[in-house]
């Protein structure tokens, strides 16, 4: 699985997760600029030999390739059949070059520091206008409903097993979506009610 | 935005992040399995309209970016959006905006007809447009071949467009969340 966080204390680790996530746009745009099948080779091995630096192993950086092979496989094969083997080489080395460097931010970052990432590289927007607090409210609402909605879904479909009607999705959704919808009031209810965002010179929201 | 607002745009995330575990229908002639989730865009849209909907799904992709495994078969991470399918992902934030949009001007008298127009439009015309734009940037194939490669999944797009119509249309009766527009 790709999304696993590998704790460590490697240089890789200790860089701030905002920097991976500005470094790979960057590889990722300096990627489609080499068209060399010699340079990137180069960068593939590059970034092969950061897993190591992270303290991981070759075969986490094979696990990361791993969906992506047949995937892969065809591209190189039907690039090779279009347009020869030099640029389906290229194609090839290049997507394996950019997943493995994703892979390397996401093994070495936790999904908390990446979330700090995005709210500090959404804090500019709070001079236009954009309430940076509503949104870290809302990341953090998310994370606690994914296993409320999981759990409800459960619930509805025990319920419409019962009445012979779960293989329809239709019959499983609409119900989640009321149920989850009608709680989701009750709870922006109870946060209004404990203050959230009181501390802003407009006072309450109060426009439900 | 309202903290109500706030919290229906957490719970479409959260809900879109729940279909990933819904078991995948399996056409039966072609047989390519498809996964419920990219309903969440359309479902999201038709329900919340363009700005919560859109919302609900950047916030989705922000958590998969951030490494959670939320895609279908526990995936997540930087490495599936840097793939050739991320288009398609961060897509689905546009997806949402463009079938609420329409589902919002449509609201007042709003059938399974005109949802599913709104899900089809959004949900995979605007998606394919993006979407496939990405696969033929990170593959180096052509647009056309590119679009080729992601045909077959055009059908099950269909079916699922017709359910989160049917699933919109019904919401809309029991929960209705979207204003019709003052001037209409």
């Amino acid at each position: 699985m790709i999304a696993a966080y590998r704790p460590g204390t490697s240089i890789v680790h200790r860089l701030p997760a905002g920097a991976k996530i500005v470094g790979l746009a960057m590889a990722g745009t300096f990627l489609f600029f080499v068209a060399n099948v010699a340079s990137l080779v180069v960068c593939l091995l590059a970034v092969l030999a950061l897993y190591p630096l992270a303290g991981l192993s070759l075969r986490d950086a094979l696990a990361t390739l791993r969906p992506l092979f047949v995937i892969l496989v065809i591209l190189v094969l039907a690039h090779a059949w279009l347009n020869g083997w030099e640029v389906a080489s290229g194609s090839g080395l290049r997507l394996a070059a950019l997943v493995l460097f994703a892979g390397i931010v996401t093994l070495t970052s936790s999904a908390s520091a990446m979330m700090g990432a995005i709210e500090t590289g959404l804090s500019p927007l709070g001079r236009l206008g954009v309430d940076v607090e509503k949104i870290s409210l809302a990341l953090s609402l998310a994370l606690r409903f994914i296993p409320m909605i999981a759990a409800v879904g459960a619930e509805v479909r025990e319920a419409q097993r019962a009445r012979g009607l779960d293989t329809s999705l239709v019959a499983l959704a609409v119900p989640l979506i009321v149920r989850t919808l009608k709680m989701g009031e009750e709870i922006a209810d109870a946060i209004d009610a404990r203050g959230f965002g009181t501390t802003r010179k407009d006072g309450p929201d109060r426009s439900t | 935005m309202t903290t109500r607002d706030i919290v229906y745009i957490a719970l479409f995330a959260a809900f879109t992040a729940a279909l990933a575990v819904f078991p995948p229908l399996v056409l039966p002639v072609i047989g390519v399995p498809i996964t419920a989730q990219s309903m969440g865009a359309m479902i999201a849209g038709s329900v919340l309209g363009a700005k919560r909907g859109g919302a609900a799904l950047a916030l989705f992709v922000a958590l998969v970016a951030a490494g959670l495994p939320l895609l279908p078969g526990g995936r997540g991470g930087m490495a599936v959006i840097a793939g050739p399918g991320g288009g398609f992902i961060l897509s689905w934030i546009l997806a949402a905006y463009v079938t609420g949009l329409i589902c919002e001007r449509l609201w007042s008298n709003l059938n399974w007809l005109k949802a599913f127009a709104a899900s089809v439009t959004g949900g995979i015309v605007v998606l394919y447009v993006f979407g496939v734009a990405w696969i033929s940037m990170v593959t180096g194939l052509s647009y056309f071949e590119a679009a080729a490669s992601s045909l077959g999944f055009i059908p099950g797009d269909l079916i699922k467009a017709g359910i989160a119509a049917t699933v919109a249309v019904t919401v809309r009766k029991s929960y209705p969340l979207i204003e019709a527009p003052r001037r209409a």
